[in-house]
C-alpha cells in the first residue's frame, strides 16, 4: 500500500491526509466542482474531479470514485464517514478492483447494516438487545410481550427508519388503539402495515464503544463515548469517558463490545450503540462500521492515532497495542460547530466565511477543512469545526472548552458556537447529567434550543 | 413587471415532495399565501418554499434539480 485515494470531503478528508502523511504514504484527494477550492484538494498530493456538486453526482457515486482510483494509481480507498462509508457494494467493489478498503469486509458492513441480521449477531455474542418482539407482531402477541416486558412500549414500523412510524403506548388500552392507527398508517407511508414491539427506554443514555480489530486475529477495545446530547438524532456534544458509568459496568460494556465485533467477522475500526437505561442495564442498538465523526474524543484520552491505525492495519499489519496498552487517560470533550443558526431552528447556515479565528492552548485540537475566504457549499453536511479538548478531569476538559469556543470566531455565518456556550453553561450538562431526550425537553422548558 | 418569487434559500430546488409524488403546483395554477410551492434541499435538510404572493403561476424560470442560491427568483405570476 502506497497510494491512498480519500473518498471522502471536509475535515475528514483532510485528516486522512494527514495521517497519510505521517504514514509516509501518497494521498489522492476526489472532489466535486462545488470543491474545487477545497482545503483537502490542495493538501492532498494529487486530485481527482469526480462530477458535479449534488452528492448523488460524485462522493455518492461508486463507479466515478473507482475510476478516479484508477486513474491516479492508487492502492486503497480510505472512506471516511457519511456518503460510501457504509455501503457494502462500494467495499466489494473495491476489492473487485483490487483496491484495499480501509475498513470491515463487506460482509461485516451489510449484517450489520441489516437490523435483525445485527440483532441475531448480537444474541449468538450474549450481548442484550432492547427487550421486544423477533419479528413483526400481531395485537394479541403484542400485548402479551408488552405485559412481559413492561410499559411503555415502543410501537415501529418495520418499514419505516430514520425515527419515522415510531408510537409510544403507555398501557393496554393505549396499545390496542395505537397498533390499529400505526398499521394503517404505516400501511399508507410505506406500503407495509407490519409493526414490531420494543421497550421504550425512559431517558436512556446512547453510550458507545469504539473497537479495533486486525487481520491477525486481534481484536480490542478503547474505552467509550456518551454521545446523549442529540437533536433530532444528530450529535452535538460527545465525551470520553461516560459520566454515567463506573468501572465494573464500564468494563461490562466494553467486553460485551469485544465479543459482538468478535461474532461479526470485525476488522478495522467499527463503534458498537448501547442505550444505557436509568437502572445501568444496557441494550445494543447497532454499530457502526466506519471511523466516527467523534473519535477524536477517544483519540485524546488513549493517545492512539484511530486512522493512522485503520491504515496500518488495512495494510495488513497487526494491531500496534494490545488490549493491555489501551488506557483511558483524563477526559474529552468535543462540540460540533454547524453551519447552523441556532436562534432559527439550526436553520443551514451556507456561504462564505468572511473571517476565522481558531482557538489554541493547552488541550485544544480543532480538526476543520475551513478558512477564511472558503464558501460553505449548501450540498453537504453543515459540520464546520470539531472542537475537541482535554483535560486531566472532566471539569478541566469542560473549562478548557469552554475558553476555547470563546475564543472560537467564524464570520459571515451561523454557527453553533452560542449553543454551545449555552450549553456548557447548563447545570444538569456541567454535572453530566442528561439523556438522550435531554436537549429535546430543554427546549421545550425554555422555549430556546428549537426541536 | 409581473411579480416573481424568490428562493428563501441555497441548494436544489425540487418541484415535488418525492420523486413519486406530482408536483406541488404547475403552470396556470393559482397559489395565495402559504401555500407550497416546492422543496430546497439544503445541507442534507429539506425546507419547504412558501408562497409569499397571491397569483397565477405563468412559469417555472428554474427546473426541477436545478441548483439555486438565496433570492434568486424561481417562479414567475400574472395577476389572477
Amino acid at each position: 500500500m502506497r497510494r491512498v485515494l480519500v473518498a471522502n470531503r471536509g475535515e475528514i478528508a483532510l485528516r486522512a491526509i494527514r495521517a497519510c502523511r505521517d504514514l509516509d504514504l501518497e494521498s489522492v484527494a476526489v472532489y466535486s466542482t462545488a470543491d474545487q477550492e477545497a482545503l483537502h484538494v490542495r493538501r492532498a498530493d494529487e486530485s481527482v474531479c469526480i462530477g458535479p456538486p449534488h452528492p448523488r453526482n460524485s462522493y455518492l457515486d461508486v463507479d466515478a470514485v473507482i475510476a478516479a482510483a484508477r486513474q491516479a494509481g492508487a492502492d486503497a480507498v480510505y472512506p471516511g464517514y457519511g456518503f460510501l462509508a457504509e455501503n457494502a457494494g462500494f467495499a466489494a467493489a473495491c476489492v473487485d478492483a483490487g483496491l484495499v478498503f480501509v475498513g470491515p469486509g463487506a460482509a461485516a458492513i451489510e449484517a450489520m447494516g441489516d437490523k435483525a441480521e445485527a440483532r441475531r449477531v448480537a444474541a449468538s455474542a450474549e450481548v442484550p438487545t432492547v427487550p421486544g418482539t423477533d419479528g413483526t407482531t400481531t395485537a394479541e402477541e403484542a400485548l402479551e410481550i408488552a405485559e412481559a416486558i413492561g410499559y411503555p412500549v415502543m410501537v415501529k414500523a418495520a418499514a419505516g427508519g430514520g425515527g419515522r412510524g415510531i408510537r409510544a403506548a403507555h398501557d393496554p388500552a393505549e396499545l390496542v388503539d395505537l397498533i390499529a392507527e400505526a398499521a394503517r398508517e404505516a400501511e399508507a407511508a410505506f406500503g407495509d402495515g407490519s409493526l414490531y414491539l420494543e421497550k421504550m427506554l425512559v431517558d436512556a443514555r446512547h453510550v458507545e464503544v469504539q473497537v479495533f480489530g486486525d487481520s491477525h486475529g486481534n481484536l480490542v477495545h478503547l474505552y467509550e463515548r456518551e454521545c446523549s446530547l442529540q437533536r433530532r438524532r444528530q450529535k452535538l456534544l460527545e465525551e470520553a469517558p461516560s459520566p454515567a458509568l463506573g468501572d465494573e459496568r464500564r468494563s461490562a460494556m466494553a467486553a460485551a463490545a469485544v465479543r459482538l465485533a468478535r461474532a461479526a467477522g470485525y476488522e478495522n475500526a467499527g463503534t458498537v450503540e448501547f442505550l444505557l437505561d436509568r437502572d445501568g442495564s444496557f441494550y445494543f442498538i447497532e454499530m457502526n462500521t466506519r471511523i466516527q465523526v467523534e473519535h477524536p474524543v477517544t483519540e485524546l484520552v488513549t493517545g492512539i492515532d484511530l486512522v493512522v491505525e485503520q491504515l496500518r492495519v488495512a495494510a495488513g499489519e497487526p494491531l500496534s497495542f494490545g488490549q493491555d496498552d489501551v488506557a483511558c487517560n483524563g477526559a474529552a470533550v468535543e462540540v460540533r460547530i454547524n453551519a447552523e443558526d441556532p436562534e432559527r431552528s439550526f436553520l443551514p447556515s451556507p456561504g462564505e466565511i468572511t473571517e476565522l479565528e481558531l482557538p489554541g492552548g493547552p488541550g485544544v485540537r480543532v480538526d476543520t477543512a475551513a478558512y477564511a475566504g472558503y464558501h460553505v457549499p449548501p450540498f453537504y453536511d453543515s459540520l464546520v469545526a470539531k472542537l475537541a479538548c482535554w483535560g486531566r478531569d472532566r471539569e478541566e476538559a469542560l473549562a478548557r472548552t469552554k475558553r476555547a469556543l470563546g475564543e472560537f470566531h467564524v464570520g459571515g455565518i451561523h454557527t453553533t458556537i452560542p449553543f454551545h456556550l449555552e450549553l456548557l453553561a447548563d447545570e444538569a450538562v456541567r454535572a453530566g447529567d442528561y439523556h438522550v431526550d435531554f436537549l429535546e425537553q430543554r427546549h421545550a422548558r425554555s422555549g430556546r434550543m428549537p426541536a | 413587471m409581473d411579480p416573481t418569487l424568490k428562493s428563501p434559500f441555497p441548494g436544489t430546488f425540487y418541484r415535488r415532495p418525492d420523486p413519486n409524488s406530482e408536483p406541488y403546483v404547475t403552470e396556470g395554477d393559482v397559489v395565495r399565501p402559504g401555500d407550497v410551492v416546492g422543496i430546497v434541499e439544503i445541507m442534507k435538510s429539506f425546507h419547504e418554499v412558501v408562497s409569499d404572493v397571491e397569483g397565477r403561476i405563468a412559469r417555472f424560470l428554474v427546473e426541477n434539480e436545478d441548483l439555486v442560491d438565496v433570492g434568486q427568483d424561481i417562479i414567475a405570476f400574472e395577476p389572477v
